[in-house]
């Protein structure tokens, strides 16, 4: 690059900072690493964002007996909330049923969803080996793993939930 | 005025839109109940004693009491459920903030501002926490939009037309003033990397409600929504910050927000996954379906309302749509054989409510009103039988077909699927 064009160059980088600065007023703070510990709650598809811990079934029923029953009825057959297992009819059935086991994409969203949102009336009370242990209860009743199978950050990607290609994703496709 | 001038444009007495402007037409009036007798006193107590003092914040009249959200929630957890807006009962574009419709997954949180923070971080070359003084800061801009929850008017996939007032059925939409700061600017501060290509978006309440929404549709015309017509945003809608997604499922406008995380890929959240996608015959479900489709409904006469006598009426209706504006509403009185294009009522706004008249003369005989709305992308909003040739009738969201009113020989109104 050439002195001139060097110099041009400079000259147009500092030109548009120049511009961003006085058109945006920049107020925001750099986040602290510990203020990003908030992002801790996304658990992805491959498994990032899952804690350490671990649980299975058998631990799992006591969970969602003393949690989740009241509400989801025995064994996740609905109640005051929705189904989430036992299943009845397939998804091309009229009515389908729309449970864990037969819709649920991925295994890692009940992570995800029961860390952030449950029990309804205490969310955020639940230690993380309760909630391996739940989700692994709740993928034994819909008979997606066994009932000794320990759940934990390693496990619980691996499992490929029965409607895992049930989906047709129309944003891409609209692209 | 002539009497070719009332000559129909369509059948069943539809008349042309124009009409409206001239002067001098007697108008019918549409009532919940029998008419009461006129005040005979020439001077009426309101007239003859002092009113009431000023107030802080107004309310709306007494006698307007019945005009309310409907609220339905899950009766072992009230915090779970949804309100509707009283379509039927309202006039305008606008919905008032105290009758906006609500969807609540664990409550409403009370959110101190001052303590509470946005934070942009992900892919992003500095992460920022931002305090809602300082984002008050920041130039902003207004628009004018209707959100709609992807699973309004759910009702219509049902066997048999349900029989209720029109807000109660269609109305988890509103629209609204919103004013607040464009996301982008934001996240140019922050700095984007090149490969981010979705949002992750999470609420400060106590199901800290979380979604992934493709980072193109934030940049282009998403808003950090803090005023909702004039007002700080209710905090049923948010407060003290939403995101604002025009024309987009109502889901994605997440409330209380506190968290943007910038991503390569989807989170796949339950809202994403196992709600908010639409199941179609063959077993497959459409994932990300995020417009909401173009859609109108006649709210005056519509279900529960009364026509007293034969004569000339106004009709009236909403029309909106999640691609852009709407172009053309029209109206039949004979369920579907002929239609009439109605008046559309200025201004007619991208992704926002758009009020539509068209005058009709009732001859006191069975009718079916209907309205069908065109958009600027050249949807066209389908007969009911039409959506379900496409989508069958377990997609549960996303139901958008044309709403069939039967008005009976005694003026009364009702629900039909026609």
């Amino acid at each position: 690059m050439s002195m001139r064009k060097t110099l041009l160059f400079f000259f147009s980088v500092c030109w548009s900072v120049a511009v961003i600065a006085e058109s945006s007023p920049d107020l925001g703070e750099i986040a602290t690493v510990d203020f990003l510990e908030q992002g801790r709650y996304d658990v992805f598809p491959d498994g990032e964002g899952l804690p350490q811990g671990s649980g299975n079934a058998t631990q799992g029923e006591a969970v969602y007996n003393q949690h989740c029953q009241t509400c989801h009825g025995l064994k996740g057959e609905g109640g005051s909330a929705e189904e989430l297992a036992g299943a009845m009819h397939g998804l091309t059935d009229n009515p389908p049923d729309k449970t864990i086991g037969t819709y649920w994409p991925y295994a890692t969203t009940l992570f995800d969803f029961i860390r952030r949102s449950m029990p309804l009336s205490a969310p955020g009370s639940l230690t993380d080996d309760q909630l391996y242990a739940v989700t692994a209860y709740l993928l034994y009743i819909n008979h997606i793993i066994k009932n000794e199978d320990e759940i934990s950050a390693k496990t619980l990607p691996r499992i490929t939930m029965p409607n895992h290609e049930g989906f047709i994703n129309v944003f891409d496709g609209q692209e | 005025m002539h009497d070719d001038e009332f000559k129909p444009i369509a059948e069943g007495g539809l008349l042309d839109r124009r009409l409206f402007l001239k002067k001098g037409l007697t108008f019918t009036s549409i009532a919940w109940l029998a008419p009461s007798a006129m005040a005979e006193a020439v001077r009426s107590d309101a007239m003859s004693t002092p009113g009431r003092a000023l107030s802080n914040y107004g309310n709306p009249s007494n006698h307007e009491n019945k005009v309310i959200r409907w609220t339905m929630g899950n009766a072992a957890a009230p915090v779970n459920g949804v309100s509707w807006t009283p379509l039927h009962a309202l006039e305008g574009m606008i919905t008032p903030n105290g009758l906006h419709f609500e969807r609540h997954h664990n409550g409403v949180p009370d959110i101190d501002p001052d303590s509470h923070r946005l934070l942009i971080h992900g892919l992003v070359n500095r992460a920022l926490v931002f305090k809602i003084e300082d984002l008050l800061r920041y130039p902003m801009t207004s628009r004018y939009c209707f959100i709609e929850c992807g699973g309004n008017s759910n009702a219509g996939w049902h066997a048999e037309p349900m029989q209720t007032e029109a807000g109660y059925f269609h109305g988890m939409a509103s629209c609204s003033e919103w004013t607040g700061v464009p996301v982008k600017m934001l996240f140019d501060e922050a700095g984007i990397k090149g490969r981010a290509k979705w949002v992750i978006a999470e609420g400060a309440d106590a199901s800290m409600m979380s979604i992934s929404l493709p980072l193109e549709k934030l940049l282009d015309d998403c808003l950090l929504a803090f005023y909702q017509n004039g007002e700080r945003i209710r905090p049923e809608n948010g407060y003290p910050v939403r995101l604002l997604v025009p024309g987009w499922e109502g889901v994605l406008n997440v409330k209380w927000l506190r968290r943007l995380r910038l991503t390569n890929r989807p989170v796949m959240a339950r809202n994403e996954t196992a709600k908010y996608t639409e199941l179609l015959p063959n077993g497959k479900a459409e994932q990300f379906s995020f417009v909401m489709g173009v859609k109108s409904l006649i709210t005056r006469p519509s279900y529960g309302q009364q026509l007293n006598k034969p004569g000339l009426y106004q009709i009236t209706g909403l029309a909106w749509s999640g691609h852009g504006k709407i172009v053309k509403v029209e109206v039949s009185a004979d369920g579907g054989k002929s239609w009439a294009e109605a008046q559309l009522q200025e201004p007619v706004l991208s992704r926002c409510f758009t009020r539509f008249r068209i005058p009709w003369q009732w001859e006191g005989k069975k009718a079916v009103l209907k309205s069908r709305a065109i958009d600027e992308q050249g949807n066209q909003q389908p007969e009911r039988h039409e959506l379900i040739q496409a989508k069958g009738q377990q997609g549960y969201f996303h139901y958008h077909a044309i709403v069939s009113w039967a008005i009976a020989d005694d003026g009364s109104v009702s629900h039909v699927y026609a």
